[in-house]
């Protein structure tokens, strides 16, 4: 990076904190203590502000701004907790749950899901909107994953983590508003991917049931991240 | 202070809700100092009472049955409580919604039946064709998630409601709990 870093000081929920210029303000917020709830948002991925969950209030602002790719400004002051975010986060919970299949009872991910974790943690016990209840496809040609699409959210960690890290680009995103689905290759059944290397990162980092691992006990479907940052320092300092 | 007067319903669910309250064990006698079980599937009475004070609804509404008997007990009960997924999502019933009341019948009586396959049109209430929560059909003022919630959540659930405050219910539960 070219000549000295800046620091801007700033209030998060009338905190006085300080982050880098290139720093967003769920960095600074995460170093801080301060929760901002996420669900597309992973560390080591570019983040996209899609899911829409860490909306946050900026004084002087009226729009609400997400918290993943807003860099901190000098003087800023930034609301977290707001009952007003506090409504919308529930609103986008419950239209994520209405707009698929999301039997949690019966989910492969039932108590590792962190769309579950979410709702709970956000106080949302019931969704007021009325259900959709697509009929949605489950793919299981690939000979060690499963995509299940009624449990996708469409927050695209799969995308960008076999773009960015794995470098393979074998997910991407298909058709438009309620139609959007994930897909492998050119809307190929996975099983069929002439580009998938079957490294299972897409798996790690799906926040929900909609990729798994075959043959797991439901008990052992942890996701495991850790490696996703180091992967990406590494690739950083080679650059 | 008058014993409060508690129902427990049971529409398209396990039973599993109920089994969990049963759970509660040693605290129904201590629950029930202080309230009265007027109706339940775990007592013997036909018709649903007027002026009830609290009515837990397990399951999802799926049958023109469940639509008529949550419409009656709507109609007299003070405090309605959505008890366990089915009733607050829907949950596992639900899962014939993708694909309709129909297929569901002639796979569950025509597709699987060796012996005389028919799909039975009378004594069994014909069903919806979606199943859905009950808070899409009537007013509900509480909802418990939980497959199914735990005794302690129940309890604690309980516990407030009979003591007039609201539970909250995200503390102590979660979809699929």
């Amino acid at each position: 990076m070219d000549g000295p870093v800046r620091v801007k000081t700033l209030k998060i929920d009338d905190r006085d904190v300080s982050g880098r210029e290139d720093e967003t303000i769920l960095q600074v917020a995460r170093q801080n203590g301060i929760f901002i709830p996420t669900l597309c948002f992973l560390e080591g991925l570019t983040p996209i502000g899609a899911c829409r969950l860490c909306l946050v209030e900026v004084k002087g602002v009226s729009r609400l701004l997400p918290a993943c790719v807003t860099r901190v400004e000098e003087g800023m002051e930034v609301y977290t907790q707001t009952e007003r975010l506090q409504k919308y986060r529930r609103m986008v919970l419950e239209l994520l749950f209405s707009e698929r299949n999301h039997i949690c009872s019966v989910c492969v991910v039932n108590g590792h899901c962190e769309l579950q974790s979410m709702a709970q943690i956000l106080g949302m016990t019931h969704v007021s909107v009325p259900y959709r209840f697509p009929r949605l496809p489950v793919d299981a040609s690939h000979e060690r994953f499963v995509v299940d699409h009624n449990r996708c959210i469409l927050c695209t960690r799969c995308v960008r983590v076999c773009d960015e890290i794995e470098g393979a680009h074998t997910w991407d995103v298909m058709g438009r508003g309620i139609d959007c689905r994930v897909i492998t290759d050119l809307n190929q059944p996975w099983g069929e991917s002439e580009t998938c290397t079957t490294c299972g990162k897409c798996v790690n980092v799906c926040p929900t049931g909609a990729l798994f691992e075959k043959g797991r006990p439901v008990s052992e479907r942890m996701k495991r991240r850790r490696f996703l940052p180091y992967l990406t320092m590494m690739r950083e300092e080679r650059r | 202070m008058s014993k409060k007067r508690i129902a427990t319903v049971w529409l398209d669910g396990c039973s599993g809700c109920h089994m969990s309250f049963l759970d509660m064990d040693e605290r129904l006698v201590e629950l029930f100092q202080q309230a009265d079980l007027v109706y339940s599937p775990l007592v013997d009475l036909k018709e649903f009472p007027e002026e009830v004070d609290i009515t837990l609804v397990e399951g999802a509404v799926s049958s023109e049955e469940d639509l008529h008997k949550i419409r009656l007990v709507r109609e007299r009960t003070k405090v309605l409580v959505s008890f366990g997924d089915c009733a607050v999502t829907g949950n596992v019933p639900s899962m014939r919604n993708p694909f309709g009341a129909n297929a569901t019948l002639q796979r569950a009586y025509l597709e699987n039946v060796t012996l005389h396959p028919q799909v039975p049109r009378e004594v069994i209430p014909p069903l919806l064709e979606r199943v859905r929560p009950v808070h899409e059909v009537v007013k509900v003022d509480v909802f418990i998630p939980g497959c199914p919630p735990s005794a302690d959540t129940i309890y604690q659930a309980l516990r407030d409601l009979i003591e007039d405050r609201t539970p909250d219910m995200a503390q102590l539960t979660r979809f699929g709990a």
